[in-house]
């Protein structure tokens, strides 16, 4: 590509430059301007200025990288810098203190790249290839403008930091209320409803909505930042679980029998009998799919923009009452008793993947919203959180005294566990690495067991329905602080709701598009595309792509014997071969590599293998 | 400790009055944008169908002609300006904006073989049945004036084509030979023949103005420099050529119309093999245009279609048809690349959008936003089975259906016999040929 970058060529810091510039004989025209410009006191203090302004840029980048993502924008400009000085200076003669494009931050450009470079084509056409360069560079040039782009978010996530040496978990919430502004105060509640025992809750995607319903029948929706109240009722049945759909229009009960539907005023629009004795539901909001998780095992996809249900899966593991869905691919999570967690897909009759993650039962599972980490917690008292890219790797566990019951993650990663009547927060480094569970960011006692964990989509809050009631409390730097108008706004009119409702509906993705890749469409086809080369030259007869074997030309000038056309012939055939051979040869001690490294212990049976 | 809490302030995120625009603030970050790719695909399917919706490409139909169209031409400066030639001798002049004759002209007994315009615009050529070729003003006569030609020639053979210089006062017609006329003379500057046989059609190359192509009956395609006596070189193919047509981008490349039901463009350079053969037709390719932008042509044939064919692709991306319009016999593409005129035996020019699902008029900019994004998108995901299925299906009438299946079963069997022939046959023995180098006999300089 011709963006490649010549390896720290131009990464030496200005001054050789200018040194450069200046050894560059002139023309005769360019004399006068330069000679004035070096004349006068303002380039030495350009340079000057630009030493002391260096090491004031982001430091956590590297120059190498940096240099290479801001080369591009300068290209166009070397010609010019080359021949004057004189675009550095403005009319009133100030000079720019920051002369060039601006510094790209490295880690916000890889957050926007989505091509990945280092998978080629197999054998693909010289067209094609300049096709896909010409993308990658554009792609490329997106992912700085994106993330150049950052600069105009307008929110900082929050934050909390003890003192030196001070521990945050031993923050209590009643500090926090008391250090934060009024606003913030008030998002601080707890809801004593000990009258309808353990409470389940769901937050509305915009995070504005609060739906919650209680084990005896007590189900309520409310706007939670007014504490406006939008329907409570009775169900007269256990509630096993309670979600929103698509908007806080309605609203999915699984009740003891079957599942029922409710609109915002609390009036029961669809009983869905078919979703029998339904222990968890998971909105997938993309796709509108509900799914529910049964006491009977089936595991029940039902869209709900057409009534149907798209498929029933049976998981053969008996009662299901651990679901949570991966943001990232929309595959769902199911925690079985055996300590599997097993990964479905609509489109699949059997499960996409099974890891074996714990001794004894799966309590809980949190997807993170990258879709990069899965927590779980098992029967066995373990905590532990793998990595869902590749081979599903455990990359942290601890044992907890109590072991978690349930589980969530957060918009910036924080991991939040329910164990009794405690809840425990985790953090990690950033966004997009594991929370370290050394040490818990926050522990929360509540007034009684923990049976539903959520944290409110864009804001600092963690809603947890106990034995006790409701509470809602406060984790600063839990959620993101920028949300997107577009996709789900907290302060949208019911104008915005309905025309982004209809947007929805028409881009709704279809059931069958669910897998563990959610980009895979957007990549070639390989093995396909390999079946109809093969079949091509089947129906044909013969390969019309093959080179064509080497055939030496008649000599031009003397006399061109067979045995010399032959001997020509033959040293190219022995060329390819070598290089054949050769390939074959540096390919072979990987293989062997590979072949030692799952073997830990040697077994009396290696003997046999050959 | 320090602490800050997430606290929006409500002002910033909500418009002030209702007379504002809503406030739509945006990140791009892509974990609030998940299943960007099935997301995006879903859209282009979407606008994949909504283009097959709004494929209406028929915009109207001229009628006046009291016999076949034979030929038609542009006008160079007037794009609204058509002109047409009817197999009764008349010329009609028509005005696009309005859909109305504006001129009729009887210009010759029996059939108008010819017309073409003067590049500047004020006077065009007829040639006819009658051995005539005639010049006429473009505006009408005046009042009290009788409707005649401005110059005529009688020659001694019939001339069947006709076509002007681009830049000179230069024409050359087509018969017997090849002759090359001065405006202000009534005989020929030079005439060049190669064997004995009619040719069909002659035309100038737009860029390089001093080079012609023509094709006769005995399947030439022979090309000339007006500046020599003689013809430079000619290639045999098959089977005939009915007309050819130069690509206004690239000097040298040209696309000739074959009776082989193929078009097959050349690059003048190197004529032994065609740069590509361009198949969908089922029968006789009647006439062949290029669209301004030198990126696809259109050719009609006598299949009662026309289909529109990409420079680089062999197979066409659009067919039009109705069911009253039978073989269409000339085609052109009008110079704002927009719309395409055929005419047809029955007697009527037709005009057709040459983007079947384009909305006429002034788009809005986000009309204009929106069709943009959705074309990206379609290109992008143009080879997915789904979308590649609803972007190819076209409605064919059941005669053009029926031949295609009968054509296509033909064609695998012969190409069956050939793999049957190099299966048995000794390695090296049968040479494999190409399709593209299957239809040229000969190149002879």
């Amino acid at each position: 590509m011709e963006t490649a970058p010549k390896p720290s060529k131009d990464v030496p810091p200005k001054k050789n430059r200018l040194k450069a510039k200046r050894k560059k004989p002139r023309r005769y025209w360019d004399e006068e301007t330069l000679t004035a410009a070096g004349a006068s006191p303002g380039l030495p203090r350009n340079k000057k200025r630009n030493r002391e302004l260096r090491p004031q840029r982001p430091k956590n980048t590297n120059i190498a990288k940096k240099s290479r993502i801001s080369r591009k924008p300068q290209l166009p400009k070397k010609p010019r810098e080359g021949r004057n000085l004189e675009p550095q200076r403005s009319v009133s003669g100030a000079q720019d203190p920051f002369p060039g494009p601006a510094p790209v931050p490295v880690e916000a450009a890889r957050k926007f790249r989505r091509i990945d470079k280092s998978k080629k084509l197999p054998h693909s056409k010289s067209k094609t290839r300049s096709r896909l360069e010409v993308a990658e560079a554009e792609e490329e040039e997106i992912s700085i403008k994106a993330a150049r782009s950052e600069l105009l978010l307008a929110e900082e996530p929050g934050f909390l930091e003890g003192e030196d040496g001070e521990d945050t978990a031993k923050i209590c919430q009643a500090d926090i209320v008391e250090a934060v502004d009024i606003a913030s105060a008030a998002k601080h509640f707890d809801l004593n409803l000990r009258q309808f025992g353990p409470y389940r809750l769901n937050y509305s995607p915009t995070g504005r909505h609060l739906a919650f319903g209680g084990h005896r029948g007590h189900v309520a929706a409310l706007d939670w930042v007014t504490k406006r109240l939008m329907c409570e009722i009775n169900v007269m049945e256990a509630v096993r679980d309670i979600r929103f759909l698509h908007s806080e229009a309605l609203l999915a009960v699984a009740q003891n029998r079957w599942l029922h539907i409710y609109d915002n005023q609390g009036i029961e629009l669809h009983c869905i009998r078919r979703c029998d004795r339904v222990t968890r539901l998971e909105f997938l909001p993309f796709h509108f799919l509900l799914a529910t998780a049964s006491e009977t095992g089936f595991l029940t996809y039902l869209d709900v923009s057409v009534g149907k249900i798209m498929a029933a899966l049976n998981a053969r593991a008996g009662r299901l009452d651990v679901m949570t869905k991966n943001p990232y691919n929309a595959v769902i999570h199911l925690g079985h008793s055996n300590g599997t967690v097993s990964l479905w897909s609509p489109a699949m009759k059997e499960p996409l993947a099974k890891i074996l993650c714990h001794r004894g039962g799966v309590r809980a599972v949190a997807v993170d919203s990258t879709g990069t980490y899965m927590a779980t917690s098992g029967l066995d008292h373990q905590l532990k959180i793998f990595d869902l890219r590749g081979m599903f790797q455990p990359l942290s566990a601890r044992t907890l005294p109590q072991g978690a019951g349930h589980l969530a993650f957060s918009q910036r990663g924080l991991l939040a566990a329910g164990m009794g009547d405690v809840v425990n927060i985790w953090a990690g480094q950033g966004k997009a690495s594991p929370p370290s569970l050394e040490q818990p960011y926050l522990t929360h006692r509540l007034s009684g067991h923990v049976h539903g964990l959520q944290f409110c989509p864009f804001e600092d809050v963690l809603g947890v329905g106990h034995s006790g009631g409701i509470t809602s409390m406060l984790v600063p730097g839990a959620a993101e602080p920028n949300f997107d108008g577009l996709e789900s706004n907290p302060y949208r009119s019911q104008k915005q709701r309905q025309e982004w409702e209809v947007k929805a509906l028409l881009e709704k993705v279809p059931a069958e598009l669910i897998c563990l890749d959610p980009r895979a469409l957007a990549e070639v086809d390989v093995i396909s595309l390999e079946q109809e080369k093969k079949e091509r030259i089947e129906r044909l007869g013969y390969d019309p792509e093959a080179k064509a074997p080497f055939q030496p030309k008649p000599k031009q000038k003397g006399r061109s014997s067979t045995a010399s056309l032959v001997k020509r012939k033959r040293k190219v055939m022995d060329k390819e071969h070598r290089d054949k051979v050769r390939q074959s040869l540096e390919q072979q001690p990987q293989k062997q590599e590979k072949a030692k490294l799952p073997r830990a212990r040697p077994s009396a049976l290696d003997r046999f293998v050959r | 400790m320090k602490v800050k809490m997430l606290s929006r302030n409500p002002d910033n995120y909500v418009r002030e009055t209702k007379l504002d625009l809503q406030r739509v603030p945006r990140n791009y970050d892509p974990t609030l944008h998940p299943f960007e790719v099935p997301r995006e695909y879903v859209r282009a399917l979407n606008a994949t169908k909504l283009e097959r919706v709004f494929a209406k490409p028929f915009l109207a139909s001229l009628d006046g002609h009291r016999d076949g169209v034979n030929c038609m031409a542009k006008h160079p400066k007037s794009l609204a300006t058509v002109l047409s030639g009817a197999c009764d001798g008349e010329v009609r002049i028509w005005n696009l904006t309005k859909r109305k004759c504006i001129r009729t002209i009887q210009a010759h007994e029996g059939f108008v073989r010819g017309i073409c315009t003067r590049f500047c615009g004020t006077s065009f050529f007829t040639v006819g049945d009658d051995k005539t070729v005639k010049q006429w003003k473009m505006d009408g006569p005046g009042y009290g004036e009788e409707e005649e030609p401005l110059h005529t020639i009688l020659g001694k053979t019939v001339y069947t084509g006709i076509d002007h210089h681009w830049k000179e006062a230069v024409f050359a017609t087509c018969g017997q030979q090849v002759d090359i006329w001065d405006e202000q003379r009534t005989s020929p500057i030079c005439s060049m023949t190669w064997g004995f046989d009619s040719i069909s059609s002659v035309k100038f190359n737009p860029i390089e103005t001093f080079l012609l192509g023509s094709c006769a009956s005995d399947r030439n395609i022979v090309l000339y420099d007006m500046r020599q006596a003689t013809p430079l070189k000619k290639v045999i193919l098959d089977m005939r050529t009915n007309t050819i047509c130069w690509n206004p981008m690239e000097a040298f490349v040209f696309t000739a119309a074959n009776e082989d039901y193929n078009l097959y463009t050349f690059d003048m350079r190197a004529l032994d093999t065609p740069v590509m053969v361009h198949m969908d037709h089922v029968s006789a390719v009647l006439d062949v245009d290029y669209s301004p932008t030198g990126k696809e042509f259109v050719s009609a044939s006598f299949d009662k279609s026309i289909r529109i064919f990409p420079v680089d692709k062999s197979r066409s991306r659009e067919v039009y048809h109705t069911k009253r319009m039978q073989h269409v016999i000339c085609v052109k593409w009008t110079s704002d690349s927009k719309y395409i005129m055929c005419g047809s035996d029955e007697m009527n020019i037709r005009l057709w959008k040459a983007n079947a699902s384009e909305k006429l008029g002034v788009l809005t900019s986000r009309e204009k936003a929106a069709k943009d994004y959705n074309q990206k998108l379609k290109e992008k995901f143009q080879h997915h089975p789904h979308i590649k299925r609803i972007a190819r299906h076209r409605h064919l009438p059941k005669s053009i259906y029926s031949q295609i299946q009968e054509q296509r079963i033909m064609k695998e069997a012969r190409r069956r016999k050939e793999v049957n022939r190099l299966k048995h046959s000794k390695p090296g023995s049968v040479a494999i040929v190409s399709e593209k180098k299957k239809h040229v006999v000969a190149v002879v300089k």
